[in-house]
């Protein structure tokens, strides 16, 4: 299979999911008098689904600067995992690496953070279509949504749950290739913890900040047992 | 609002998005990641992955109707058909479809 077949393929479950949330982005800026001109303008330079959908009511709001900055720090700062967990693994990246970096968002990350790629091939310029590929899902949605968004009568009410359903397979897939289960179960139960504490708007920082304890706390036994398994 | 004004706050999301991206990368620019981060780069991924699935049903009510019961189902459906089939796609369209329905049809 050729490179970018195999990236297509790679790609599609984030195809679905991207075009139809890029479609409910391009119609609601739409709806608040914002055209696809607009559209592109935050698809290609923000990327990042959640902080746009936010950024909606940010323009219309007439929110201050240092309020929007604070805003976005706040709703992408799960980002600077995604950033951690592949410093190693983009390490030499050269000319594809400052794309690489742009295009983390949640779901390219899902589709990356394995470190797998096809043999023989240049695993930067996969991991970089991949990224690409996603983006430019994201936009088509975006301009859709934007165009003929209103027009369409189909209820895509649910198709939401794509974005969940990928993330649920990429955990299973990731439970059952690995013997080790306690990074995944720090994850889940420091995220639950937090949400019944923190509550939905306000979770995601302390969740990190457990995470990091928690994975801490475990170095010791965690690092002698992935060497004994080697 | 005018033009430029949004235009301003879409700069300002974009930076500060791009920042948060690039600041890992630029941090540990070396030759040789800190130990730390090189464990935390490992195992992150794992923690990371659960942490967003709880991320995607943070929205869900489990007080009022219908309970959370649609999403239960439909995460059931993915986990189990992906277990057995180990088919990324089959089981992101099948969980899809079945939300669609369960949203659309069932609890409405």
């Amino acid at each position: 299979m050729n490179l970018l077949k195999q990236v297509v393929v790679k790609t599609l479950p984030v195809m679905a999911g991207y075009i139809v949330l890029g479609m409910g982005f391009g119609i609601l800026l739409k709806v608040n008098g914002y055209g696809i001109g607009w559209a592109l303008l935050m698809s290609i330079f923000i990327y990042a689904g959640s902080m746009q959908y936010v950024g909606i009511s940010i323009i219309t709001g007439g929110v201050s600067i240092i309020t929007t900055a604070l805003t976005t720090l706040m709703v992408n700062a799960r980002h600077l995992f995604y950033g951690i967990s592949m410093i190693d693994k983009y390490k030499g990246a050269g000319k594809w690496k400052p794309y690489l970096m742009f295009g983390l968002t949640d779901e390219t990350y899902s589709l990356v953070c394995d470190g797998k790629y096809p043999e023989g091939e240049n695993r930067f310029k996969y991991w970089f279509l991949i990224s690409l590929f996603n983006q430019i899902y994201w936009i088509t949605g975006s301009i859709i949504g934007s165009v003929v968004g209103s027009v369409l009568k189909i209820n895509f009410d649910g198709i939401e749950f794509s974005m969940t359903a990928l993330f649920v397979t990429v955990v299973i897939e990731q439970w059952l290739s690995n013997k080790e289960h306690r990074p995944a179960l720090i994850g889940l139960i420091s995220a639950v913890i937090c949400l019944l504490i923190f509550g939905k708007d306000n979770f995601l920082i302390p969740t990190m900040v457990l995470i990091v304890v928690g994975l801490a706390l475990f170095k010791n036994t965690l690092e002698k047992e992935s060497r004994s398994n080697e | 609002m005018s033009d430029i004004r949004v235009l301003t706050l879409i700069i300002v999301m974009a930076l500060v998005t791009m920042m948060i991206r690039f600041l890992p990368f630029f941090i540990f620019k070396g030759n040789s990641t800190p130990k730390f981060i090189s464990y935390l780069g490992k195992y992150l991924p794992y923690s990371i992955m659960a942490m967003l699935v709880v991320y995607c049903v943070k929205d869900v009510s489990v007080t009022n109707k219908p309970y959370g019961i649609p999403e239960l189902i439909a995460i059931g459906v993915v986990a189990i058909l992906h277990i057995v089939k180990r088919n990324t796609l089959l089981s992101i369209v099948c969980g899809t479809v079945c939300y669609m329905l369960l949203k659309q049809l069932v609890f409405i």
